[in-house]
């Protein structure tokens, strides 16, 4: 991506706030949408060519998103600008720009409201920091809208919770709705519908992918490991991102999961129709498309007949399948509506309704039917990054906070060198990789590189193994 | 009679009717408006007591923003008891005979009064001193903290520099109870300190003091973290199920 030149501010033994550096990052741009792309998924194609027509159709739709998500109507209301979040995003901290602080961010989309929505606005625009909705508006928005990774960080800051992944979200939303999508995240949505999966990877790829895998596996290790797709009447239903079909270093990922289940005797088996975990209308903010993504993993159970549910490791996705899928779908269990029922009869109600990965492995080392060698990591020196989404938007196990203990469990249980990070750099404070939300790669490279050297902190200098629970997050701390 | 007890009369009138109804109208929208997604801010309680007690802890100790920064904490907190300490203390302006626990407060609500007004003074400092918050902070926020730490002194000379007859201001404002009018004290002191205090009520439900209510229906806050054993559809969302 064409851009200035980035340079990474000098690696700092303690983090100091950095300087506002204004626009800074006004030149980073996403790449827009095509009208093809746009309207393989029933978005409009392009903004009108009167801009009233636009402006009239951002302000209608920020209304009915008003009104249909409580979230977003009192985070517009009940920001008092304190500051609490203005150090807290790593794309702030990273790049010094005024308009990556979360409370700035928020007001992006504030001050449009303010004008429109609320009577001091109408009255005393300058008074309260409203402003007319105008094209240059919008690109902003498009432009720093899409350097948000809605990691969720700055929500954990605000004294009343505001998350401004849910304004992203919104933001999102009204461009896509008046023709102004971004083209990595749409191109993929397109994909999942046509193919499957986010990499567009068809079929008869994925059975020759998985044959390979399984040639492999056996002459590293002389085992049968098995890596099934579409089998019928199989216990588990593993969902993965797409990324470990393929993608050095996330393949590893995915023949552990086929090590795992062998070694614990469980029947598994992917799907062709949900060869994809990621949900991409959650980064869009688009509730049917994250409806219709999130369907694929019903439709691909009920054929299968599977009776667990599985999923692989991402942290967007995770987010999407522990406090998503019920709603949208009826994965999970409690219903009392035939539409879930359908398939709630069919899941095994003794496990959780989807399960992480982690929970099903770290299940399995409790019941002693997975035996680990530590002696053979004993050369490695091993940290956990929490992922973002995983950290403050999911659950693992059974109590508040297990997602950071399972997944530290089970680190400790193959492996003796494990050290923790920067108390204010794990847990629920983690930083987020800069790789997920749909801003992906060049956000990634852009916040990851420069925020990393200058927050090192977070990773101990002598340069350990970094687990993560992340598809993103392993490409980017990689 | 004068013309002032007459302006402050219907002021007082005015300013309550458009704060209740402003206010009830702003719940009631908060209310109605659906969360079709558990999004709570997680580790989250996962059970309705624990979403009370989650709760408790953000109102009444400010617990994510002691999280975040200790001096927005320490001068937004001195300023919120102090504040709730003063409104409980006037409460007797209001009470007839005056209710045991609000006469047991009234010495703690003096200290209330220099707590709020050290806060507030905290607060507009850190909007001058940083350059992140001088970037965030528009006219309005400069005029609410004034607005406040005007109340505040106005009342503090009030208590310490020029006396006004209380006994007079009660016989006052019960009688706006009653839908009577007694006269006011004349007193610039106290003119300025109830114009301020109307002022601050018209305005509350149309502004960022939205804040009180809001912490209350934010979904990231008051959300119990229970989707894979509860199914959670808001009604718009649950037709989407039957197509
Ligand atoms: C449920 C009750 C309330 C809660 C939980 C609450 C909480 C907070 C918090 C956490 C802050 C941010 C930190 C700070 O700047 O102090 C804040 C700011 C503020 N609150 Fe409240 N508040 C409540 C009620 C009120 C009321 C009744 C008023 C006024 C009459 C008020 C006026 C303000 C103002 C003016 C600010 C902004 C201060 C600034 O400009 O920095 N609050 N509140
Ligand atoms: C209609 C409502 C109100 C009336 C009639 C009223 C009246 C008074 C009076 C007569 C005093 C002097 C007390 C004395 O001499 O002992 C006073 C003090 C004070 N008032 Fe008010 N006031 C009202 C509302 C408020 C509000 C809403 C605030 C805060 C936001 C406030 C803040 C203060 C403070 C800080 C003091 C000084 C400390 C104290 O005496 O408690 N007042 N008020
Ligand atoms: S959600 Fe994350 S990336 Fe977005 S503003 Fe908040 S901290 Fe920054
Ligand atoms: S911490 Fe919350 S209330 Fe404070 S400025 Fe940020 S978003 Fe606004």
């Amino acid at each position: 991506m064409a851009g200035p030149e980035i340079k990474a501010p000098a690696f700092r033994e303690y983090p100091t706030i950095p300087k506002l550096q204004p626009a800074s990052m006004a030149g980073i741009k996403s790449y827009v949408a095509s009208e093809k792309i746009q309207e393989a998924i029933g978005f409009p194609a392009k903004l009108d060519e009167n801009w009233q027509v636009t402006h009239d159709k951002a302000i209608a739709k920020m209304g009915e998103l008003l009104g249909k998500y409580r979230g977003l109507k009192v985070f517009m209301d009940s920001c008092v600008h304190c500051g609490a979040c203005t150090d807290k995003c790593h794309y702030f901290i990273g790049t010094g720009d005024p308009k990556n602080m979360p409370v700035a961010r928020q007001e992006l989309m504030r001050s449009v409201y303010r004008r429109y929505f609320t009577l001091p606005g109408k009255l005393f625009p300058r008074l309260v920091g409203a402003r007319d909705l105008t094209k240059d508006v919008l690109d902003e928005w498009f432009t720093y809208y899409w350097q948000c990774s809605e990691c969720r960080r700055c929500s954990v800051f605000c004294p009343y919770g505001i998350d401004t992944a849910e304004v992203t979200m919104a933001g999102r939303e009204i461009l896509d709705s008046v023709g102004y999508g971004q083209k990595y995240s749409n191109e993929i949505i397109g994909k999942v519908h046509k193919i499957g999966n986010n990499l567009g990877l068809p079929g008869p790829a994925l059975e020759n992918t998985l044959e390979g895998l399984e040639e492999d596996v056996k002459e590293e290790t002389g085992a049968d490991v098995k890596y099934p797709l579409d089998v019928h009447g199989a216990e588990v239903l593993l969902v993965t991102p797409s990324a470990d079909f393929f993608a050095e270093p996330h393949i590893e990922s995915l023949i552990g999961y086929g090590k795992v289940f062998h070694a614990a005797g469980i029947s598994w088996t992917l799907s062709t129709k949900a060869s994809e975990a990621g949900n991409f209308g959650m980064f869009i903010g688009n509730y049917d498309q994250l409806r219709k993504i999130a369907m694929r993993i019903r439709e691909a159970a009920l054929e299968l007949g599977v009776k667990r549910i599985v999923v692989g490791e991402c942290g967007h996705a995770w987010r999407a399948a522990y406090a998503f899928w019920n709603t949208l779908t009826g994965i999970g269990a409690g219903a009392n509506d035939p539409f879930s029922i359908e398939l709630q009869k069919q899941l095994d109600p003794n496990y959780k309704q989807p399960s992480h990965i982690c929970e099903v492995t770290w299940d399995l080392i409790r019941q002693g039917r997975l035996k680990f060698d530590k002696s053979a990591n004993d050369h490695r020196i091993i940290t956990f990054h929490d992922s973002c989404n995983v950290a403050r938007a999911s659950r693992m196990g059974d109590y508040p906070g297990g997602q950071f203990d399972i997944p530290r469990n089970i680190v400790k249980a193959v492996a003796n060198n494990f050290v923790e990070m920067d108390v204010a750099t794990v847990r629920e404070r983690t930083f987020c990789c800069g790789g997920g939300g749909g801003g992906s790669t060049s956000m990634a490279s852009i916040s990851w590189r420069r925020f990393v050297r200058s927050a090192k902190r977070s990773f101990p200098r002598f340069c350990p193994i970094t687990v993560s629970t992340c598809a993103w997050s392993v490409v980017c701390i990689n | 009679m004068t013309a002032a007890s007459y302006f402050f009369a219907i002021l007082f009138y005015a300013a309550t009717a458009l704060f209740v109804v402003g206010l009830i109208y702003k719940i009631a929208d908060f209310a109605r408006t659906p969360a079709p997604l558990l999004i709570p801010t997680t580790p989250a309680p996962m059970t309705t007591g624990g979403v009370v007690f989650r709760m408790f802890r953000e109102v009444a100790l400010f617990e994510s923003l002691f999280k975040s920064n200790l001096w927005i904490w320490a001068f937004g907190w001195m300023f919120h008891m102090g504040l709730f300490l003063v409104l409980a203390r006037h409460l007797r302006y209001f009470t007839e005979p005056v209710w045991f626990w609000v006469e047991l407060i009234q010495p703690f609500g003096l200290y209330g009064g220099f707590a709020m007004a050290a806060g507030l003074g905290g607060l507009w400092a850190r909007r001058f001193l940083l350059e992140r918050i001088r970037y965030i902070s528009t006219p309005s926020d400069h005029l609410m903290l004034a607005l406040l730490l005007g109340i505040a002194v106005t009342g503090l000379s009030m208590k310490f520099l020029m006396h006004t007859d209380i006994v007079l201001v009660k016989t006052f404002f019960l009688g706006l109870m009653r839908f009577e009018l007694q006269p006011l004290p004349q007193h610039p002191g106290l003119y300025l300190h109830l114009a301020l205090v109307a002022i601050l009520m018209i305005i509350f439900p149309i502004s960022k003091l939205l804040h009180a209510p809001g912490i209350f229906f934010s979904p990231t806050r008051n959300q119990a973290d229970n989707p894979r054993e509860a199914r959670h559809v808001a009604p718009w969302a649950a037709e989407l199920d039957s197509k």
